[in-house]
C-alpha cells in the first residue's frame, strides 16, 4: 500500500513529529511505500539544519534526513509556510534576498500541490499534529 | 472510519467530539492514551462507546506516561506496526488535533 | 493527474489564535484548483471562522474573511457546518459568512466515511 503523512508540527514542542517518524518507520517495516512525507505548518522546522539537541536525546531532523537517505524518500516542505519560518534553500535565498540557507539533507522544498499530489496518489494519507 | 485522537480527554474536547461522530475504530496516541487509563471520569464515557466504537490504545504512549498498568478492560493494545494496520484496514482516518 | 477524488477538510479550531485556519483554507484551494471534489466540514470551534465580521486591525494580522468568499470562485461550494457546533456557540447561520449546508453529527459523520482523504490541520 502507498502512504502519504502529513506533519503539522514542529520538532520537540509537539510529539507530532515523533510519532510521525515511528509511524514512518513502521509503515516500511512492513514492506509498505511512503509515497511522500510533507511538512505543513510548524512541521517545516522538522527540516532546519541548525538544531543542536542534547546529546543523550533524540536528534529529530538527523533522523528525518538519515531515514530519507536509506528509504530515498520524498520529504517536502511547503515552500510558502518554510517562507513564513524561514526555513531556506539555495532558491529561496536567492529569490528572497536571504544570506544563508538552512535545510537539512534529505528535505526539498515545494508547493502545496506536493501535498494535494500525495493525496490522490496515496491509498492512505494520515495527519499528525496537534 | 478510524479516528485518530492524540489529546488528552480533559485538555481538549476532541474525545468527546469524536465519539459523537460517526463510528468504527478509535486509535488514541500521544496525550490521547489518557481516555483510556482507569478510575476518571471518562471510563464511563468510553465505556458507554464502546457499542459504537472499537478502542485501540498505543503502547508506547502508554507506558512513556506510566498507565500502561490501568487499561480500561475492552481496550487493545497496539504497537505501531499494529497502528499501520489499523490505517491500512480503514479506508479513511481522521486525526482529531 | 486524472483521477479525482474526494478531499474533505475538517476544521474545528478558531481563527488567530492559531494559524491553521488560514494555511488550511490555502491547501483548500490549490485542492480546488487540482480539480479534486473538495468539501469542507466546520465543526467545533472551527465554525467561528466562519463568523462574518472579522476586523483585525488592533491585532494586526492579516484578515482572511474575504478568502472564504473566494472559495465560490474555485468551485468549492460544499461548505458544512455542524448544527450543534452553532448552537453551542450562541451561533446562527445568519452570523455566517457565507452560504453553507447545515448539518447534524451524525450526518456529519456520515459525509467523512465517504470521503478519499481527510484533512485536518
Amino acid at each position: 500500500m502507498k502512504f502519504a503523512i502529513l506533519v503539522n508540527e514542529g520538532p520537540y514542542t509537539h510529539q507530532a513529529s515523533d510519532t510521525a517518524f515511528q509511524f514512518a518507520k513502521a509503515v516500511l517495516a512492513k514492506g509498505h511505500e511512503i509515497f511522500r512525507i510533507f511538512f505543513y505548518h510548524d512541521g517545516v522546522n522538522n527540516a532546519t539544519r541548525l538544531t543542536t539537541p542534547p546529546q543523550d536525546d533524540r536528534n529529530i531532523v538527523n533522523r528525518w534526513s538519515k531515514l530519507a537517505e536509506e528509504h530515498n524518500l520524498d520529504m517536502v516542505v511547503c515552500v510558502a509556510a518554510a517562507q513564513r519560518r524561514g526555513i531556506v534553500d539555495e532558491g529561496e535565498m536567492k529569490r528572497n534576498g536571504k544570506d544563508a540557507t538552512n535545510l537539512a539533507p534529505g528535505f526539498r522544498i515545494s508547493g502545496l500541490g506536493q501535498l494535494v499530489e500525495a493525496g490522490i496518489q496515496a491509498d492512505r494519507l494520515v495527519v499528525f499534529g496537534d | 472510519m478510524l479516528h485518530i485522537i492524540n489529546k488528552s480527554p480533559l485538555d481538549r474536547p476532541a474525545f468527546d467530539s469524536a465519539l459523537k461522530t460517526g463510528e468504527g475504530a478509535i486509535l488514541l496516541i500521544e496525550d490521547g492514551v489518557y481516555a483510556a487509563a482507569k478510575g476518571g471520569v471518562v471510563e464511563p464515557k468510553l465505556k458507554a462507546a464502546m457499542g459504537k466504537f472499537k478502542f485501540y490504545a498505543l503502547t508506547p504512549d502508554l507506558e512513556a506516561r506510566g498507565i500502561a498498568d490501568r487499561l480500561i478492560e475492552g481496550v487493545t493494545t497496539v504497537d505501531y506496526a499494529g497502528f499501520v494496520d489499523l490505517v491500512a484496514e480503514y479506508k479513511t482516518s481522521q486525526s482529531w488535533l | 493527474m486524472s483521477t479525482t477524488k474526494q478531499f474533505m477538510f475538517v476544521n474545528r479550531k478558531a481563527p488567530y489564535g492559531t494559524i491553521y485556519a488560514w494555511e488550511s483554507l490555502e491547501v483548500v484551494l490549490i485542492a480546488a484548483a487540482f480539480e479534486q471534489d473538495v468539501s469542507m466540514a466546520f465543526l467545533d470551534d472551527g465554525v467561528y471562522q466562519l463568523k462574518k465580521g472579522h476586523q483585525t486591525k488592533g491585532i494586526e494580522v492579516k484578515a482572511f474573511e474575504k478568502t472564504f468568499g473566494a472559495l465560490e470562485d474555485y468551485d468549492v461550494t460544499k461548505i458544512y457546518v455542524d448544527q450543534e457546533s452553532l448552537t453551542e456557540r450562541g451561533l446562527t447561520t445568519d452570523d455566517l459568512a457565507l452560504p453553507v449546508e447545515v448539518f447534524s453529527r451524525a450526518e456529519l459523520g456520515k459525509l467523512m466515511e465517504a470521503q478519499d482523504v481527510l484533512l485536518s490541520f
